[in-house]
């Protein structure tokens, strides 16, 4: 019986909890409340209110009335998961059955498990916030976001029906073209911290300043200012391919509703056209938190102090832990906020537009942006 | 050889036309094209000329000193206009005639009397059941004024007064036109209606100590251009606008009136006289008229029943079938009701199950020497063509009733007829091993039948039917058959089926093509042939005998 | 007949496009900002607020009956309503009035007087048509009911809901 005592228990359990943490206590909760935000910000942004009137229903247990938090409307992300759970799970008699269900799994899974590799937080009871802290940390991230396409793919192909037949053309053109800049525009980046493992990117920038704002660490070298030129022309592609990955607009040609119906997920309801829906907004956390971890330092805060493995087990060290998580995710949220203000700003584009923005500007200036970014890291040492 | 009719020239609005000698000038003009607006005149009656709605321009030709019309630059005779305007129907076309029936004068001339007609007339529109067919709207508009000078008090009538059982008179709507008091003079011949008081105060009203109640007085509704007479039956039932008028006739009696039915959503609300000169003229008897109301009592048979118990279409046929094919003889006894393609298929069913006796039973009235004749069976004359009867109606029936009562007889097949009305009793029903009956309405027999197949009123079935004088008319349709009740035909061609007979009969218009070609009389006829009026199929004595 | 619209020429910082994405995010971020404030008011929270108080004359809702000052149904069951309503959401019953009823003259009154409301599409052709002015659009607008049968409006409903419409159709005065 010795293989069991090989088997490393404590870090599985911990891996399960961080894992069940970071999906059931923050991703989910996000993501069902960035699909409250997307219909109030957009309802602000139109002079509208959106949904502000379900509460949470404790008169079912014999209160007077709803509780209404501030804004009002907190209940409804709860009951829309409801009707999506109790609704009648259809599936139309032409299509291919076995991929039809696979497809929504497809488009869930690959977003979530983008985030085993995040470090959401420093250290927080003995433990790495971290579910995996792989060294080839953002090649997975590429790696398995691009296994994303699949499910629109198989969406598109197996409904049997014309419109999400297009919008899954549209997505696997689209989603291939874009990843070519979203990667080419990581390489600076990477050359400049000259490591794949994410935490370590974390630690780059903890300890030079961010890349976005090299002043976070108290100091602004020539190198710094230097650098900072192809890190922004990086970001900004960077942000403009993940747009484009996650299906956003002004990139929402898969699903453009004036022109596909609902583009790829036509033929879906109930829970499997909840799950693209939540594949989709799960992308886009995964999206933004790269976003943050190499752009915006991560869970750092400026000019706080950074708790060690050992520290993180005393009262200031697991508040220290919480605040670093919550740092990340307030992060990640702005971008979210980002994403959703943008949308409701912008139109959508032309397909042969989007093809030229794509292969004409962002690919050729991320390449031209990497050489920059070697020249100036052999010039100034 | 009938005598040459002279031809006359007439100016109608400059155009010169010819018309036969005797031609009223009012109805010149309408085969002219230009209708006169009239109240008082109805061509099938006389003519006293007090209405003045008529009015026309009217001049003769100018005469030389020698007689002989002037002619004008255009070869045509000149015509002197008469200053004064003329009523056009009292007067006859004569040779050199000229016409004005649209200039100044004559307009003017209808305003002014459209204006003394409207003066006391109450404008209860919304209440009157002539509004929608009422001459006074129509006129009124056409040539009338859109508002009254009359300001003084309106003469008060008398109002919702009953002239008779089923006339209402309301008498501040009259227009005094006399046409209801020269009808019952001239057609019915019951001479009770008449002027009442002077000036503005004359009213229509029964004569002392007598009442409107001639079998034709609903015809004086008809022919009421106001709303002056009303229907009490009809009474503010249904506004007309709402009616459906169906292309009919009347089953009441062998003559077979042409009628319109008015429905409205599968209901009957009215029946009225059509013009037929050949049948009816524009008349129909108020007993005739009002009979549809049995229909509509309630009391309809309203789905297929097999031993008193409610049953579906295919398992009441089937059931129908079994019992009859199991009775050791049957005998048919078929209405004279039917229409021809019905009595043509019960003829087929006759032969299918071998049934040699049988015939329809004969219903004879005394005649009133107005429209209803003896023959009070609207089909005797298709009975006797289509061989569902001998030459005397009813003289097989005692050999029926015989063989049921000697038992030699044990079944029975009834089509629309009381077998009660044909000889039998109660005892000679129960004696029956198989009855079955169609019917509309229940009766001794459909409660002493073991199957009950209810079929369609007169207004629910398309057919055919030959009336006394040997001409052939047609039913319309005018809604679907009540409840589950179907049309007799369909009926029967099931029956037809159930024999094995193989037939292909889908609808009315089959059985007719059918009918036609194994029935020499009806040879390159169809439903659609018949026409709205009919056609003269035998000659009188041949539908007597046939 | 094809015609070529011309392309406007753009300056440079125009081609780049992303001044122009800041300038318009700018624009609804100030439209959020407002909402926020509470500086823009379009949209009417519906059972707290209402527009009773600001239904113009003109306003068209539920069709109703009305009685005459001296409580006579106006209603003479002419049917015009009947005839013209375009989705067929009226139906009458026409019956008379008794001989010794005040206002026997008129002789005839609706029986029954049904309005279907779930059918009824409020086009005022009804009140227009009327030659008693007997059925106006009042400012009745929420009809609700939970079955079908609930949706119609009867004779009574119609008549409790019109109410009393005063000003003398001289035709049914019996004096006149």
């Amino acid at each position: 019986m010795d293989f069991l005592n090989d088997i490393p228990w404590m870090l599985i359990a911990a891996s399960i909890a961080k894992t069940l943490f970071l999906i059931f206590g923050v991703v989910l909760p996000i993501v069902s409340y960035t699909v409250y935000a997307e219909r109030r910000v957009s309802a602000l942004i139109q002079d509208r209110l959106g949904p502000n009137r379900t509460g949470f229903p404790i008169s079912l247990f014999g209160f007077q009335k709803d509780l209404q938090l501030f804004l009002g409307g907190l209940g409804q992300p709860v009951a829309d998961a409801m009707k999506f759970l109790l609704k009648e799970e259809f599936t139309p008699g032409h299509v291919n059955k076995f991929y039809f269900w696979l497809a929504p799994v497809l488009a869930m899974v690959p977003a979530l498990s983008t985030l085993a590799v995040l470090p959401f937080g420093n250290f927080l009871f003995g433990q790495k916030m971290v579910v995996a802290d792989v060294n080839v940390g953002i090649l997975y991230v590429f790696a398995v976001a691009s296994v994303g396409v699949y499910g629109i793919v198989l969406a598109g192909w197996s409904s049997n029906s014309k419109y999400p037949f297009l919008g899954s053309i549209r997505a696997s053109s689209q989603m291939i073209s874009y990843e070519l800049s979203l990667g080419l525009s990581a390489v600076p980046v990477l050359m400049i911290i000259g490591n794949l493992n994410l935490s370590e990117a974390i630690q780059y920038q903890i300890d030079n300043g961010w890349l976005l704002l090299p002043f976070t660490d108290g100091k602004l070298t020539l190198r710094e200012l230097l650098l900072w030129i192809p890190v922004l022309v990086s970001f900004i592609i960077f942000t403009i391919s993940m747009f484009a990955e996650t299906n956003r607009l002004p990139f929402d040609l898969p699903e453009s509703e004036t022109e596909l119906v609902a583009g790829y997920h036509t033929e879906y309801s109930a829970m499997k056209f909840a799950l693209f829906f939540l594949g989709e907004y799960a992308a886009m956390i995964a999206g933004s938190s790269i976003i943050v971890v190499l752009f915006l330092g991560g869970w750092h805060v400026p000019f706080l102090p950074i708790n060690t493995l050992e520290s993180s087990t005393t009262p200031s060290g697991i508040a220290l832990g919480f605040l670093h998580i919550t740092a990340f995710f307030a992060k990640v949220v702005g971008i979210l906020i980002f994403f959703i203000w943008v949308r409701w700003t912008l139109p959508r584009f032309r397909f042969d537009q989007l093809m030229k923005l794509g292969w004409l500007y962002l690919f050729e200036i991320a390449l031209v942006n990497i050489f920059i970014t070697a020249a100036i890291l052999a010039w100034v040492k | 050889m009938s005598t040459e009719v002279q031809l006359l020239n007439v100016q109608i609005d400059g155009v010169w036309l010819q018309f036969p000698k005797g031609t009223k000038v009012i109805d010149a003009c309408q085969q002219a094209g230009k209708f006169i607006p009239r109240y008082c005149y109805h061509p099938k009656l006389s003519v006293p000329g007090n209405c003045r709605m008529c009015l026309i321009e009217m001049g003769m030709p100018k005469m030389t000193p020698d007689r002989k019309p002037v002619l004008g630059p255009d070869g045509k005779p000149e015509i002197g206009w008469i200053p004064r305007p003329q009523i056009s129907c009292a007067q006859d076309v004569s040779e050199g005639m000229g016409v004005r029936t649209d200039s100044p004068m004559v307009k003017e001339c209808r305003q002014g009397v459209m204006e003394f007609l409207l003066i006391n007339h109450p404008l209860d529109c919304p209440i009157c059941d002539q509004a929608g067919e009422c001459r006074l709207q129509e006129f009124s508009v056409e040539y009338g004024n859109a508002h009254s000078r009359f300001l003084e008090r309106k003469v008060k009538k008398p109002k919702n007064v009953e002239l008779g059982p089923r006339v209402t008179l309301d008498a501040e709507r009259c227009v005094l036109c006399s046409r209801c008091i020269r009808f019952m003079k001239e057609v019915a011949h019951d001479d009770v209606l008449g002027f009442v008081d002077r000036g503005g105060f004359s009213t229509i009203a029964c004569h002392p100590e007598k009442t409107l109640e001639s079998n034709y007085s609903l015809n004086t509704v008809d022919i009421c251009p106001v709303g002056a007479l009303t229907s009490t039956d009809f009474r503010f039932k249904m506004r007309v606008w709402f009616l459906k008028e169906t292309k009919s006739i009347d089953v009441n009696d062998g003559l077979g009136c042409n009628i319109l039915i008015g429905s409205r959503e599968g209901h009957i609300y009215r029946i009225t006289p059509r013009e037929n000169n050949d049948v009816n003229g524009n008349w129909i008897p108020d007993s005739h008229r009002l009979n549809f109301k049995v229909l509509q009592d309630g009391s309809r048979l309203l789905h297929p029943t097999v031993d008193s118990k409610k049953s579906t279409w295919p398992e009441a046929v089937a059931a129908a079938h079994s019992q009859l094919k199991a009775a050791s003889k049957l005998a048919m006894v078929v209405s004279a009701r039917l229409t021809n393609e019905e009595l043509y298929l019960a003829k087929r069913l006759a032969s299918a199950l071998h049934i040699t006796l049988h015939d329809v039973l004969p219903r004879v009235g005394e005649p009133d020497g107005i429209l209803i004749p003896a023959d009070r069976n609207p089909n005797t004359a298709g009975a006797r063509l289509l061989g569902a009867t001998t030459e005397t109606p009813g003289s097989q029936l005692k050999d029926i009733l015989t063989g049921v009562r000697n038992g030699t007889i044990t079944g029975i097949l009834s089509l629309g007829e009381d077998l009660l009305e044909c000889g039998f009793t109660h005892d000679d029903l129960a004696k029956l091993k198989a009855l079955v009956a169609t019917s509309i309405l229940p009766n001794a027999t459909t409660a002493a039948a073991h199957v009950v197949l209810p079929g369609a009123a007169f207004a629910e079935k398309r057919g055919s039917m030959i009336n006394i004088n040997g001409r052939l008319q047609r039913l319309n349709k005018a809604f679907e058959p009540a409840g589950e009740c179907r049309d007799d035909w369909e009926i029967l061609s099931d029956l037809l089926s159930a024999t094995g007979q193989t037939h292909a009969l889908h609808s009315v218009e089959d059985v007719f093509r059918s009918m036609s070609q194994d029935v020499p009389a009806f040879e390159g006829l169809n439903l659609g042939k018949i026409g709205d009026l009919g056609l003269q199929l035998l000659t009188k004595p041949e539908a007597a005998t046939a | 007949m094809a015609y070529t619209v011309r392309r406007p020429n753009l300056t440079f910082w125009e081609k780049l496009y992303l001044p122009n994405i800041v300038a318009g995010l700018a624009i609804t971020f100030n439209h959020l900002k407002k909402m926020l404030k509470g500086e823009t008011h379009v949209v009417m929270q519906y059972p707290e607020e209402k527009w009773d108080a600001h239904l113009p004359e003109y306003y068209r809702g539920a069709p109703t009956l009305v009685t005459d000052e001296h409580g006579r149904e106006r209603c003479v069951s002419c049917q015009l309503c009947e005839f013209i309503c375009p989705p067929r959401a009226i139906k009458i019953t026409p019956g008379s009035l008794p001989s010794d009823s005040q206002f026997a003259k008129v002789e005839k009154a609706p029986e029954a007087f049904d309005i279907d409301m779930s059918r009824c599409i409020y086009c005022g052709l009804c009140e227009e048509v009327c030659p008693e002015q007997a059925i106006y659009l009042r400012k009745d607008y929420a009809v609700t009911g939970e079955s079908r049968a609930d949706m119609v409006h009867h004779k009574d409903k119609l008549y409790e809901l019109g109410g009393t419409m005063p000003g003398l159709v001289h035709k049914w005065n019996p004096d006149k």
